[in-house]
């Protein structure tokens, strides 16, 4: 009886807290499309989001790329099958590794920040200082970094998508001994447009999720610093484990039939 | 002569949880008077004062700004009825993200769309009337003292002329002169504008140099209310009790918050 009371009230926090935060995502994207646009902050959120994440994600790609080149030669070797390399990396970077890790690398960074600052603004009163002087914090914080989540990422991921085909490339024909014109010729030929889009698709989702995680957890933060540092480490957890679930969630709309 | 009320409260309740935080409040404050609540620290009264402001939503009763119930507004009205209030935060609040002037500014160059120019010439402005320079205008809040940060709060709160003005705690943590500069500062801002002022405070040197009226918030109650000249002869042994700090009589402390 006691099991069954504790499985209902942790099934009744759980529907609850996913509705808080869908509509808290419902109320952000609303104030994405509602006046007055803040193109400045978005703009300043875009490079935070973008641009400073640039070196992480980047060193993150090519060393993917190199290792994945090296693991597929020592396994393809077996089966003769290695100039299958060129395929297998652009495919996984493009489709998975790409995103997957960007997302996490930013979860990391920038969902972990956005929690921590608006955070502070919760417990130093500043959230409500906004709305005494007429501003909605959910347009004048949320949405414009939702809205840079939603674009920036896919950029970010175009970019470390470049660089982990590089990582790649560079391994294979300094190491390996491939051609390069083969190599880049292999590589061409079997990317197809619907595996970088899905990329690009699944770059986005995962911007806003971490985005839209940071500004929860922070605008829900509550008790000083250590409910900040509570924010902080849950938008990072969440952010992680959303970005999961919903990367199986996009390649199967993408490419089960 | 009959005075218009510029805020008017009605049988306001307020819980969390179990905790019945406001039981029952009424309280009105006349037009261009300076109302003090005091009351001993969690009782209620910034629980009140966000409520008026529209920060907390009450359970139960009415609140009445120059006349309109604000509970019953749409939520455009609200945040424009927030063009009549200026408020000083506890903390100060001030935006770290943005340097001084432009909190100072805040309303005028984000919501009134002002030019950049204009609303760092009126921060500068307004930074002169609660004595400080132009020379902090580009400081971050962060580069401030205690004291400066509640200056700047001050400015921001006066910066778009309200004819309302909201204090709380503003002497809180200061030391004894610079609290009572920002008493001074306080008569004067609020004098210079013509504005209602509602102060909340549990420092009693504070509320009797920036009041005209004292109320005592005691238990979720309004329990005494009173010109501040009377404020020594209450006739009420909580107010006694609070107004001179003895830890014997019936207010009885409790050690746990809450
Ligand atoms: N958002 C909230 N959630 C739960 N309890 C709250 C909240 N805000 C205030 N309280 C409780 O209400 C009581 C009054 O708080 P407050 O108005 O801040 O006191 P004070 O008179 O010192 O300003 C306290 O016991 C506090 O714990
Ligand atoms: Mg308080």
């Amino acid at each position: 009886m006691e099991t069954l009371r504790r499985l209902g009230e942790a099934t009744l926090a759980l529907l609850t807290a996913v509705g808080r935060l869908s509509l808290f995502a419902a109320s952000g994207i609303f104030h994405i499309f509602k006046p007055p646009f803040r193109w400045k902050i978005v703009l300043n959120q875009m490079i935070e989001v973008g641009f400073y994440s640039l070196p992480v994600v980047g060193l993150t790609a090519i060393f993917t790329g190199m290792v994945l080149a090296l693991q597929s030669y020592t396994g393809f070797a077996r089966f003769s099958a290695e100039s299958a390399i060129p395929q297998v990396v652009v495919v996984s970077i493009t489709r998975e590794l790409g995103p997957v890790l960007a997302g996490l690398m930013v979860a990391g960074r920038v969902g972990a920040a956005m929690a921590a600052e608006i955070g502070t603004m919760r417990v130093t009163e500043q959230l409500d200082a906004l709305k005494t002087l007429s501003t909605n914090p959910m347009s004048f914080l949320v949405a414009p970094r939702l809205l840079a989540g939603l674009v920036t990422l896919p950029i970010l991921v175009a970019v470390a998508d470049v660089i982990g085909v590089m990582g790649g490339y560079l391994v294979s024909i300094y190491k390996l001994g491939f051609n390069p014109a083969t190599y880049l010729h292999n590589t061409m030929q079997f990317l197809e447009v619907q595996d970088v889009v899905s990329g690009l698709v699944k770059a986005s989702a995962f911007g806003f999720i971490v985005t839209l995680l940071g500004c929860y957890h922070g605008y829900h933060s509550k008790g000083g610093a250590q409910g900040v540092g509570q924010a902080t480490t849950n938008a990072v957890v969440t952010a992680s484990i959303l970005i999961l679930c919903s990367n199986y969630v996009i390649t199967e709309l993408f490419f089960s039939r | 002569m009959t005075s218009s009320v510029s805020i008017s409260i009605r049988n306001l309740h307020k819980s969390f949880g179990s905790k019945h935080v406001l039981r029952g409040i009424n309280l009105d404050v006349k037009t261009n008077e300076s109302l003090v609540i005091i009351g001993g620290s969690g009782s209620g009264k910034s629980v009140l004062l966000k409520s008026i402001l529209g920060l907390i939503e009450p359970d139960q009763g009415e609140i009445l700004i120059d006349g309109q119930n604000c509970l019953e507004m749409s939520r455009a009205d609200r945040e424009n009825l927030m063009a009549k209030f200026g408020m000083l935060f506890q903390g100060g609040a001030l935006f770290d993200s943005l340097p001084v002037w432009e909190n100072v500014s805040f309303r005028p160059l984000v919501v009134e769309g002002m030019d950049r120019g204009e609303a760092k010439a009126l921060a500068v402005e307004t930074l002169n009337k609660v004595g400080l320079g132009a020379e902090v205008a580009d400081l971050s809040p962060a580069e401030l003292s205690g004291g400066m940060q509640k200056r700047v709060g001050l400015a921001r709160a006066i910066s778009s002329k309200p004819s309302i003005i909201f204090f709380d705690e503003p002497t809180t943590g200061l030391d004894p002169i610079m609290a009572d500069v920002i008493n001074d500062l306080i008569r004067k801002s609020v004098n210079d504008l013509g504005a209602t002022a509602l102060s909340i405070t549990h420092d009693m040197a504070s509320a009797r140099k920036i009041s005209d009226r004292v109320a005592m918030l005691y238990q979720g109650e309004m329990i005494w209310e009173g010109p501040s000249s009377d404020i020594n002869d209450s006739g009420n042994d909580h107010v006694d009790q609070f107004v001179h700090g003895r830890a014997e009589g019936p207010i009885a402390m409790p050690v746990l918050k809450g």
